[in-house]
């Protein structure tokens, strides 16, 4: 076994995704189909919730999900500025639509949970205002991505734009955070406190079991999906490649 | 440097478009508000601040494309670029440039604006200082976004697309600090923010710039 740069090569890479991704997508639909029955089905009401605190099984995970992958897109962009492996900056660009799909879901979801909760679709409340801030800077970075023909300067571009949009990202939380107070409560899944034992402002065991399974499914779905959105952008550009020889020949 | 500052400003006043456009920009959206939202004194003087903070935002935003294009095509920035002075500083003068004849006329005119929006008498000197501390801001995020889309033909609605999001902290607590100075709230936090903000993006982002700039070039 060698290091994670072993994986820089394309071809590493293929292979031994290739051997992950099956079970990682067989895990991933486990966690999923597992936890999400679970959690609609075999969970009680909550008291003064009712039925649609079930709805916490998409929204939770996906908005965990939305902030992560952008992580995971700053992670491998600095791999490319620092070392120039093409496949962090292939996986940064996969993860992206993805990142952006579960921002739309936690969105939605959100609204669909806030309009019988707080009767209203959408307030201006600092979460989901940063959460709307985040989706459009997925669409600028995926915008850029698309926008440039030549791949290693749509890398450089793009992972810079990650670098710096993750800055004005924060900057952005802490802004809104300053400009309006918000109805959407505080994290109540992992607090310190209430891993310690108590139990009082957390949710409550029966929902957060199914809760943790649904969000390592989450994360599996997105482990899976960027393994397979790589291969491919790797194996797209191979063939651009060939074709490319094919044409000077 | 002061040699490229001068060119840079000569050629926005004499090329035309540069100087007037963003202010004549500036005016119709402040004109078109009241068309929008009614004739109503209260509500206007209300929005004012927000209006004016929007309006000053989009001016510098229609203008951020000529900061390097024009270099790009007739090859000067190659010039530039190969001239002992380091791209750090070239994007520097350039957001500078672009803030004397974007930003600084739109600080001055926002005050005669503000009477058309009926802005109350509290908000002209908080609203005037919290643009002059913030459009810098709004300059050097720009001068990042127009070397991120030197390179492509139809950029402009990507550039949009891409500053809009980075101009979201500066544009919270500028409108914020003249809207609480209007209330009669405490509005130095705010103040202490939006220069901090600016501060920092004078500081750090023309690295970014120049780096970008430097593959946009390769």
């Amino acid at each position: 076994m060698g290091s994670i740069w072993e994986y820089a090569n394309p071809k590493k890479f293929i292979a031994t995704t290739d051997r992950l991704l099956p079970w990682v997508s067989a895990l991933a639909l486990v966690a999923l189909v597992g936890g999400l029955i679970w959690g609609f089905f075999f969970t009680p009401d909550d008291y003064k919730q009712g039925s649609t605190v079930k709805i916490i099984y998409l929204h939770v995970p996906s908005a965990l999900m939305a902030i992560n992958a952008w992580m995971m897109m700053l992670v491998a962009s600095l791999i490319w500025i620092v070392r120039r492996h093409h496949v962090s900056a292939l996986a940064a660009r996969a993860a992206a639509p993805i990142g952006a799909v579960m921002t739309l879901i936690a969105l939605i979801t959100g609204a669909i949970w806030g309009q019988p909760m707080w009767g209203t679709w959408w307030e201006w409340d600092p979460r989901l205002t940063s959460f709307l801030i985040l989706f459009l800077f997925y669409l600028g970075y995926m915008a850029l991505w698309a926008a440039i023909e030549n791949d290693d300067t749509a890398a450089d571009l793009t992972s810079i734009l990650c670098l710096v949009g993750s800055v004005f990202a924060i900057l952005s939380r802490y802004a809104v955070n300053f400009w309006n107070q918000g109805l959407h409560q505080g994290s109540s899944v992992m607090r310190a406190g209430a891993m310690m034992g108590d139990t009082e402002e957390r949710v409550s065991n029966v929902y957060a079991v199914p809760l943790f399974v649904c969000i390592a499914g989450f994360i599996l779905l997105f482990i899976a999906l960027v393994f397979l959105r790589t291969q491919t952008e790797i194996r797209a550009r191979r063939m651009r490649a060939l074709l490319a020889r094919e044409r000077m020949n | 440097m002061i040699a490229l500052l001068t060119r840079d400003l000569r050629l926005a006043v004499r090329a035309g478009g540069g100087f007037g456009l963003g202010l004549a920009f500036f005016l119709i959206v402040v004109v078109l508000v009241p068309f929008g939202v009614g004739p109503e004194s209260g509500l206007l003087s209300k929005i004012a601040p927000g209006v004016l903070w929007l309006g000053a935002l989009l001016a510098c935003l229609l203008s951020l494309d000529r900061i390097l294009a024009l270099d790009w095509e007739d090859g000067s920035l190659d010039l530039l670029a190969t001239a002992p002075l380091p791209m750090e500083a070239i994007v520097s003068i350039k957001a500078l440039a672009h803030w004397i004849t974007t930003g600084l006329p739109l600080v001055l005119a926002a005050p005669v604006f503000g009477l058309l929006l009926n802005l109350p008498d509290a908000g002209y000197v908080p609203l005037v200082i919290s643009l002059l501390i913030g459009t810098p801001a709004l300059s050097v995020i720009g001068t990042f976004g127009a070397a991120l889309t030197v390179g492509l033909k139809r950029g402009g609605l990507l550039l949009s697309l891409l500053v809009l999001p980075l101009y979201v902290p500066t544009l919270i607590f500028g409108a914020e600090m003249a809207r609480r100075a209007i209330e009669g709230m405490e509005a130095t936090t705010p103040l202490l923010m939006l220069a901090g903000i600016t501060c920092g993006t004078i500081a750090l982002l023309p690295f970014a710039s120049a780096a970008v700039l430097r593959v946009n070039l390769r």
